[in-house]
């Protein structure tokens, strides 16, 4: 955190002023760990089996926070008969497919749960056959929980063999001290002094902060390393009280806004699922599986019509389904990999790059610019001219003459970003809270805001299409397109833009909260979730009332969604009557005089209900939360220890290996990988075999302070560049001893796509573990790298398999690797030195793989051949590997 | 009247000439808290249009700006070392207000000094093995109570400032060099273009709008503390007395004494480790500091002399 976030790290260290303590798990030992009070080093990609010690833990000593668990979370809910655990099935949960790779979840559910009753859970089982459909829902669950039925049959004693909390001790049993060692490398003291910290750290007096960021997530199991760490912090009782929670340090600026209103293919706005073109044919299909739940989810309808009556406006009526046939249908996995492998086959005309550098920054760089050389045409808006953008004239391929510039057909428009002092608008951090920033100056020359440029496309396309009497134009004609324009190059007003998003009701003034939402198209809103930015006619994102002058939950600083909350959940920081757990720990509470909510911050919780409410019978939506229901976005008002829908990949966390790994599953010796992963098999995206002698080392990529992404910010900046000017590994003295690597000197690092060069840094802040009965070695590579800019290098993400997480298609940054002193070939010599590791590993070289992949094309010509391989076994991502 | 090329002096900025002046400042910097981000750096540079300073991958540690010189006025180390694996039991946790007693150890810091002989294994990935300490320090010009460069400078580029600090200034400085030497940490230094010598201002175009230097408003963590040097003093002597009472006894303040050969800093530090392990001056002394008695020495030269002389004139006459 101290070096990708040092900003938010400043309250790390006044937390560690006031006597909090700091550890710190990570591979590597970085800023962080130096001024943390533990550091543990960690196998890469191991972190489920450590955080599954610490539940195991907690479960077996009977750590939890019992009170807490019982009202809280869903430990009490009998599982149905039918669930296998991994534990029984050999690392399979059961429901898999092996076929298509993907989980059945119905005998993951509740007991209880009545099918022939709930057609929602029928519903929901049928599209999760269809694994796109199930991951546009799990990205729903951002906000609103999957639906379940809302009364699972309970066991308050805990001790029924089928409660959540046995199935859950029963799960995790074997994440012994020995069993972490054996799989993360880290010794039974150190797991035993971070599992009493915690321990002691929460508790009706205490809390603890789990904070991760892309070391968790960038992984082919972040979800459920994810999921693991909710489980210890339910347990524990950290979760909606202050002090507590999981915090996610994103990546940079704005990721959590640009997955409120989302850049993601999957959702809509407010974390509305995508529908899907076979399974939504109206309205009424798109909404039904959600609507009527229990929780705010229920009020789907509203939202979605709101959304609807946003973009269309007049033309959005009740007699058109409020134009729901406009919005685009999910037709299969859009996601950016698989879009990428379509280029290289040929089947994406076109391609928008908007503050993005896939040539560097992306898994598998060499598989993007292939893509990237494929195309018809391409848009690239950035502050720098980026490599995505000269890949045509630079890139490695040109070098090794796989590529050639006269020869690729790809025309480029670049077109200059504005910076973030060039433009207004709003950030949205992870905390969901949304700042406004003022512009300062105009952009220079061509440079413009991302909203000029969208707002001018539309205008441009639109007076194209002007007259069109063809159907398919609608949805462009239709468009709400008539943003006022101000300053020097005509910007849309962006607070009219947010206002649009927050909402207008009936009398075409602005909305205050999301509960005033209609599904009769009364009312437009741009983003359920943040309607209230804009409550009074007042832009609340701007508000900046300094710290002294008000409490220290800071209302009055920006604006968080939803309704100005700063702490999800936060019903659970009193206990089932309304109270504070303690003192010390009060944030909100049950006020008997008002017969209302009142605390510190805005409740996260209907206002007037009282703790001992009991829903009616029959009751749905916000009518069906209990009084001790805080988690509102859930169908059962719940949290869930175990996620009986909704995680497509299983209903608790189990380690498996990374895709790539130089040790054989210890937990499931049979079951190495995730086995719901999402590979994309293809030539340029070949994985190193599992334990292959030739890679035999564990590369691990990330940033460094100095640096930002895939570097167009500060490897084009003198004052950044000079701080770090080179790329380069960080190896262990006993790596270094091992391969003959010298300080300062160079190494090629090698995977099964290619080799890279860069110079060395040995230092005992990387060390070897001893793991899967064996020492391994870990490379740390920054990735900021590539030809462009002022510090040039390779690029490390160069060396990555495009291996994703099935859930949010998120990448693996872990993998194997060779090292070995000296600079890397060039030109056709640099092919030849992959192809010798490829045949050391018993591999196809990519020229033998490419030559069966057009024979392949040549026989079913007309069929899609990634489909029928992926008929064959979804994961046979070693293309050629028995030539 | 007292000497006033070394030891304590209590109004600078007075000493030098100036009349209801405002009061000393300076920095403390704490490098317990340093998280290495060098935004001090970076801030620096981008408020004084100092020039980038070369591409140098300099393989120590995460430090490729080496030093401090004419085109880096803020200098981040970066040190790695060696130092036991602690798999101590951290104990219950404490509960204090925000001034409370609980600061804690850095990682893998015993009781006392890190002993020279580690007693533990190389990294074999075995237990036992030892871990590391990484210390990080952001190093900036001292702006001596006796600043030797100011006091060699001949062309009076180099000034006392209303706020006691010391300034060069750039369109006055001949290039003759003299300050280079005269400073006893090193610090000032010419552009290799010019030959003009330059160095940390404290921002003195900012002190007088008001604003605290660039440096120290971009840390995070506020390693970097800007403000009236008797406030820092009390402060840093504070901080040092927490640390002595969480077990961290290496913590110690370099440059904060009015009676080291400087007459203490304007730029003070608290280090947890010796100061030759950051690469500052164990006990720098301000080279003009010998000045009165060199030149009490060059008098009685001066005087035997001319009584030589005298005496061999008056030897002639007879």
């Amino acid at each position: 955190m101290a070096e990708n976030h040092p900003v938010g790290f400043q309250w790390v260290m006044e937390a560690k002023r006031r006597g909090a303590k700091v550890l710190h798990v990570d591979p590597r030992f970085t800023r962080t760990s130096a001024v943390s009070d533990v550091h543990v080093p960690i196998r890469a990609g191991s972190d489920i089996a450590f955080l599954g010690g610490l539940i195991n833990h907690v479960l077996t000593n009977g750590l939890d926070f019992r009170e807490y668990v019982l009202a809280y979370t869903n430990a009490s809910a009998i599982v149905r008969e039918e669930f296998r655990d991994t534990e029984d099935l050999g690392g399979l949960f059961s429901g898999f497919d092996r076929e298509t790779a993907t989980y059945s979840h119905d005998s993951w559910k509740y007991e209880g749960a009545d099918p022939g009753s709930d057609h929602y859970t029928d519903q929901q089982s049928d599209q999760e056959t269809d694994q796109d459909a199930a991951t546009s829902r799990a990205e729903a669950a951002g906000s609103g929980g999957p639906r379940v039925h809302s009364k699972p049959h309970r066991d308050e004693t805990l001790q029924h063999p089928r409660c959540v909390y046995q199935v859950l001790k029963r799960h995790f049993a074997r994440y012994t001290p020995e069993m972490v060692q054996e799989v993360c490398g880290v010794s039974p003291d150190q797991l035993q002094e971070v599992a009493d910290t915690l321990v002691a750290n929460s508790g009706r007096e205490r809390t603890t902060a789990l904070v991760y960021a892309v070391g968790w997530t960038h992984h082919s199991t972040g979800v459920q390393i994810i999921r693991a760490g909710a489980i210890l912090q339910l347990l524990l009782g950290n979760i909606g009280r202050p002090g507590g929670g999981i915090l996610a340090a994103r990546g940079h600026a704005s990721i959590q806004g640009s997955t409120d209103i989302p850049t993601l293919y999957n959702i809509l706005p407010g974390y509305l699922p995508m529908p899907h073109a076979s399974q939504h044919q109206s309205l009424d299909e798109w909404v039904r599986t959600d609507e009527g739940a229990a929780g705010f989810w229920g009020n789907i309808r509203d939202y979605a019509v709101s959304l609807l009556t946003a973009w269309w406006g007049d033309a959005a009526t009740a007699d058109n389904d409020f134009c729901f046939d406009y919005l685009p249908k999910l037709t299969g996995d859009h996601g950016s990999y698989r879009t990428v492998l379509d280029q290289v086959e040929g089947k994406v005309a076109g391609y928008f790059l908007v503050g993005e550098n896939p040539a560097v920054g992306s898994s598998n760089g060499r598989l993007q610019r292939f893509g990237l050389a494929n195309l018809d045409w391409l848009v690239v808006r950035d502050l720098q001219l980026i490599e995505s953008a000269t890949f045509w004239k630079n890139g490695p391929e040109i070098e090794t003459g796989e590529l050639k510039t006269e020869e690729i057909g790809t025309e480029v428009f670049f077109m200059p970003a504005a910076t973030h002092v060039e433009k207004k608008g709003t950030f949205t951090n992870t905390q969901r809270l949304l700042q406004w920033r003022h512009q300062a100056v105009e952009p220079p020359q061509d440079c413009r805001s991302d909203l000029w440029f969208y707002h001018e496309l539309g205008k441009r396309m639109r007076a194209r299409l002007a007259g069109s009497e063809d159907p398919r134009d609608r949805p462009l004609l239709d468009l709400t397109w008539d943003y006022p324009e101000e300053g020097a190059h005509g910007d849309p007003d962006a607070e009219v833009v947010l206002r649009e998003i927050n909402g207008t009701g009936p009398d075409g003034s602005a909305l205050s909260s999301y509960t005033q939402l209609t599904s009769d198209g009364s009312t437009r809103c741009g983003c359920w979730i943040y309607c209230g930015v804009y409550a009074d006619e007042t832009n609340q994102a701007a508000r900046r009332k300094p710290g002294q002058e008000q409490d220290w939950v800071a209302l009055e600083w920006g604006w968080a969604w939803p309704a100005n909350r700063r702490h999800l959940y936060n019903r659970a920081s009193a206990d089932p009557d309304g109270k504070p757990w303690s003192e010390r720990k009060a944030y909100v509470w049950w006020d008997d005089e008002q017969q209302r909510w009142t605390g510190h911050d805005v409740p996260d919780f209907i206002a007037d209900r009282h703790p001992h409410h009991e829903p009616p019978e029959g009751a749905s939506g916000p009518d069906a939360i209990g009084g001790s229901d805080p988690f509102i976005m859930m169908t059962d008002g719940k949290a869930w220890l175990y996620a009986p829908a909704g995680v497509t990949d299983g209903p608790m966390p189990t380690h498996y290996e990374p895709p790539e790994s130089p040790v054989s599953n210890p937990l499931h010796p049979h079951q190495q990988h995730n086995p719901a992963r999402r590979a994309y098999p293809h030539e340029l995206n070949a994985r190193n075999p599992d334990l292959a002698e030739a890679f035999p080392y564990v590369f691990t990529t990330y940033r460094l302070t100095e640096h930002h992404t895939a570097g167009a910010m500060s490897r084009t900046l003198p004052y950044l560049s000079e701080l770090q000017p080179e790329f380069f590994c960080e190896v262990s003295p006993a790596l270094a001893a091992e391969r003959g690597l010298e300080h300062l000197g160079w190494a090629t690092i090698t995977s099964a796509r290619t080799a890279i060069e860069a110079r060395v840094l040995v230092t005992e802040r990387m060390r070897p573990l001893r793991a899967g009965g064996q020492v391994v070695h870990q490379v740390g590579l920054p990735y900021h790298w590539g030809p462009n800019g002022h510090s040039t290098g390779d690029a490390a993400n160069d060396l990555v398999n495009v291996t994703v997480d099935p859930n949010v298609h998120i990448q693996d940054k872990v993998g194997t690797c060779d090292i070995r002193p000296g600079r890397r070939p060039r030109g056709e010599a640099l092919r030849s030195h992959v192809a010798d590791h490829r045949l050391r590993a018993g591999m196809a070289t990519e020229e033998q793989a490419w030559a069966r992949h057009r024979e392949q094309q040549a026989e079913q010509s007309g069929e899609d051949e990634v489909a029928e391989s992926e008929a064959e076994d979804p994961h046979d991502d070693e293309q050629g590997s028995n030539q | 009247m007292s000497n006033r090329l070394s030891g304590p002096l209590h109004d600078v900025s007075g000493e030098a000439g100036y009349d209801g002046h405002p009061e000393r400042v300076g920095f403390f910097t704490d490098t317990s808290v340093c998280i290495g981000c060098k935004a001090c750096e970076v801030a620096c540079k981008e408020w004084n249009f100092v020039p980038e300073d070369g591409l140098l991958l300099t393989g120590m540690s995460y430090d490729n700006t080496q030093q401090l010189d004419a085109n880096s006025w803020r200098h981040v180390a970066f040190i790695e070392q060696a130092a036991p694996v602690r798999t101590t039991a951290l104990g219950m946790p404490t509960v204090g207000p925000p001034d409370g007693s609980a600061v804690t150890l850095p990682p893998a810091v015993g009781d006392g000094d890190v002993p020279a002989d580690l007693g533990t294994g190389p990294q074999t990935g075995d237990e036992g093995d030892r871990g590391v300490r990484w210390l990080m320090s952001s190093d900036v010009c001292k702006h001596c109570t006796h600043a030797a460069c100011l006091d060699v400078c001949p062309t009076g580029a180099l000034f006392r400032t209303e706020f006691g600090t010391v300034v060069v200034q750039e369109d006055i400085c001949n290039g003759c060099g003299y300050c280079v030497p005269a400073c006893p940490y090193g610090v000032i230094d010419q552009r290799k273009e010019d030959g003009r010598a330059f160095k940390c201002t404290m921002c003195y175009d900012r002190l007088g709008a008001g604003q605290q230097p660039a440096c120290a408003k971009a840390c995070p963590t506020e390693s970097i503390q800007f403000g009236p040097l008797d406030e820092l003093r009390e402060r840093a002597h504070q901080r040092v007395e927490r640390l002595h009472e969480q077990g961290i006894d290496e913590a110690r303040l370099y440059g904060e004494d009015p009676d080291d050969g400087v007459g203490g800093d304007g730029a003070f530090f608290l280090l947890l480790d010796d100061p030759e392990v950051y690469g500052l001056p164990p006990d720098p002394v301000v080279t003009t500091r010998d000045l009165p008695s060199m030149w009490r020495h060059v008098g009685a030269a001066a005087m035997t002399l001319a009584g030589g002389a005298l005496l061999s004139f008056v030897g002639r006459r007879r």
